[in-house]
């Protein structure tokens, strides 16, 4: 284990100097996002020998494509947790903003005002979470259930009948297929558009997290709110940033969403934002805040869409247990990241 | 208005009661059936739909009390639902006797789903919000588990009287309702406990510190909560004898939160209504009747309730208190004004 604080922990928040005595002991706060590559290695590894086919250029091809929306969500909720926060509002906002975008891209208009139309709907929501967090002190997760409702409602007004993309929508060709590497029969090593969207979304949120005053500023609220305040770093600001984040990205999550599927409901995303807050949890994040990294996210992602293609492939499995599965690596990581800040508190 | 925190929801129910009586002067008509005694009519189909409602949001409140949550009620619902309904589906009797066992079977189900809510929430530490978001999730996959994805059906008679059927005319989920609520009033308000509980949600280390032992208060208030779930989902399926698994209990938390705050229970914990929740209940129930009577799809009934909800947190947040406060009165400056900072944390 020793070895392990020697790796380059590339998005580490800036860390004070330790003493040879700590860098020989494992660093706590990388542990569960460690703990999560392990298990993302585990789970290749071993559905690589039960069901074989896993590493292969199609596999990882399709785990990223079927999975972009999942990426761009988990990016968008890691802000809001490391300040403290939870936004569970995620999942209506792909369903308004979709519903909408398809509805509007049918009836003629503009495929780009569509799309930015599309990602400022969830943008609002974001504005409107964070305007009731940060100015009238509701909670977190009572003020984005609320908007989750609200999207909803709204989505079910519009239409509760699936809205189809028509087929030669220029969204569509957001999930166009690439390939990169043309391999043998059909292990191609593909990408879309959608894929680049989702790492460029990464990309920008790590710079943001780890290189701008923005990003300095989420961690110091995570880590205490009062503290920050008192150094005059603008919480108010930021925090309402954060939920602006998480909505926008929601709403560009719904375009990638969108133009890979083509369908549009008031039910799209039921769950949703479960998924992307375990995404975040299993990458590492303290659900307290203040310590987390956003590439941990995009691991913790991985393994839920991993997971999802090994219990399709084993088939003993029913599907119905799918979420308590789910459920029980969350929890487990929880209870991980509980021992970890206790054993801080200690040291 | 700070005696009596749930004047607003009685003003917002005699409203809705309003525009149905504007839509149909004869709304609130109360009629006997001449050949069975039973009573129908509009108030007393309210009063049937309020009984789920109520149950969980009496739950909620003792929750909300510690500062707490339960985001898994909706769940435990489908859980209890889907318990009871496999349980009789295998029975072909349909006799009073299986009735009572899948009952207390689905409640002991739901009293174990409550027991691992309080353990980790008061001994491991977790946090409410996040532990019963995990028990939601995996007590939905449960539920389907449970029925192998399917939404079972089950014959039952006195199951189905239990929904359905009437005492004097009366219907006898609202009975039971009153008596549970009654009795958990009177276990919280007769004895030490609802002062501890509050105690607990005020300040938990003072709370220790007076000699109270939040571990066991805690676990009991996460099974209280459960187990009136686990009531609320029998009610809901023994009306139809049939458990949707995906949408049995959906969403119940919502209501049950939003009863509870209607009610004037702070989502910071510390004081509680039980008067008022089960006003917010009543009013949560006439809202969904008003929605569909008004003929709005019933789909959208969510954003309406988030708008109430907002209104509500709005209601409650210091900075539009301070704002009437400072225009209400300058002779009693910040007087009615709560302080207390620390109460954001999710």
């Amino acid at each position: 284990m020793n070895t392990l604080t020697d790796r380059p922990t590339p998005d580490a928040p800036v860390l004070p100097r330790r003493s040879l005595l700590s860098r020989l002991t494992p660093n706590l706060e990388t542990l569960p996002t460690l703990a999560a590559v392990v298990i993302f290695i585990g789970m290749v590894v071993y559905g690589e020998i039960a069901y074989g086919r896993i590493v292969q250029a199609s596999t990882i091809s399709n785990l990223l494509i079927n999975n972009a929306y999942l990426i761009i969500l988990a990016v968008g909720l890691t802000f809001v947790i490391l300040t403290g926060g939870v936004d569970l509002s995620v999942g209506a906002i792909i369903a308004i903003s979709s519903l909408i975008g398809v509805m509007l891209a049918n009836s003629g208009w503009n495929p780009i005002a569509v799309m930015v139309i599309m990602i400022l709907i969830g943008s609002a929501f974001g504005v409107f979470s964070g305007v009731l967090v940060q100015y009238f002190n509701v909670q977190p997760f009572i003020a984005t259930l609320a908007m989750m409702f609200l999207g909803r409602g709204l989505a079910s007004m519009l239409s509760t009948t699936p809205e189809r993309l028509a087929d030669d929508s220029p969204i569509r060709s957001l999930s166009t297929e690439w390939k990169v590497i043309d391999g043998p029969k059909i292990n191609d090593l593909i990408t879309t558009p959608n894929v680049l969207i989702a790492l460029l979304v990464v990309a920008a949120a790590f710079v943001v997290l780890h290189k701008t005053r923005l990003g300095r500023t989420v961690y110091a609220i995570g880590g205490s709110e009062q503290s920050a305040l008192l150094m005059g770093l603008p919480v108010v600001r930021t925090k309402l940033m954060v939920y602006v984040i998480s909505g926008t990205l929601a709403g560009l999550a719904a375009v990638v969403y969108t133009s890979k599927l083509g369908i549009a409901q008031n039910i799209t995303g039921v769950g949703w934002e479960l998924d992307a807050i375990a995404a975040v949890i299993i990458g590492g994040t303290l659900l307290t805040g203040g310590a987390g990294f956003v590439l941990g996210s995009v691991v913790g992602a991985l393994v839920l869409g991993l997971m999802n293609v090994l219990i399709t492939r084993d088939g003993s499995i029913p599907p119905e247990a799918t979420t308590i599965i789910t459920g029980g690596i969350l929890l487990v990581f929880v209870l991980l990241q509980r021992l970890v800040v206790s054993r801080k508190r200690k040291t | 208005m700070v005696h009596q925190p749930y004047i607003w929801a009685i003003v917002t129910l005699l409203l809705l009661l309003v525009i149905n009586l504007i839509k149909d002067p004869g709304y609130l008509g109360i009629s006997v059936n001449g050949t069975t005694g039973n009573l129908s009519g509009n108030p007393i189909d309210i009063l049937r739909a309020s009984a789920p409602i109520m149950m969980i949001a009496v739950g909620m409140t003792l929750v909300i009390a510690t500062r707490g949550i339960d985001l898994s009620v909706g769940s435990v619902m489908a859980v209890s639902g889907a318990v009871s309904m496999e349980f009789m589906s295998n029975q072909s009797g349909g006799d009073a006797g299986s009735a009572i066992v899948a009952a207390l079977l689905a409640l002991a189900v739901s009293a174990f789903l409550g027991t691992v809510n309080g353990v980790l929430v008061s001994i491991v530490g977790l946090q409410p919000f996040i532990t019963t978001l995990i028990t939601m999730l995996a007590g939905r996959g449960l539920a389907k588990v449970i029925t192998s994805g399917q939404n079972t059906s089950a014959t039952n008679e006195p199951f189905r009287w239990l929904a359905n059927g009437t005492v004097f005319g009366f219907p006898v989920v609202f009975i039971i309702a009153g008596v549970i609520v009654a009795i958990v009033a009177f276990l919280v308000r007769r004895t030490a406990l609802g002062l501890m509980i509050e105690s607990i949600g005020i300040n938990p280390r003072a709370a220790r510190m007076a000699g109270i032992r939040p571990i066991g208060i805690l676990i009991a208030v996460y099974i209280v909560s459960a187990v009136l779930a686990g009531v609320a989902g029998i009610f809901s399926t023994a009306s139809v004898m049939t458990v949707e698994v995906a949408k049995t209990g959906l969403n119940a938390e919502m209501d049950a939160i939003l009863a509870v705050v209607i009610g004037g229970t702070s989502l910071a914990g510390g004081k509680f209504s039980l008067t008022g929740s089960v006003i917010g209940a009543l009013l949560i129930a006439t809202l969904d009747k008003t929605i569909v009577f008004l003929s709005i799809p019933s789909s959208a009934t969510p954003a309406f309730k988030a708008v109430v909800i907002v209104i509500i947190c709005l209601l409650q947040s210091q900075r539009v208190r301070a704002l009437f406060a400072r225009r209400k009165s300058r002779t009693t400056p910040t007087a009615s004004v709560p302080t207390r900072k620390e109460t954001v944390s999710a």
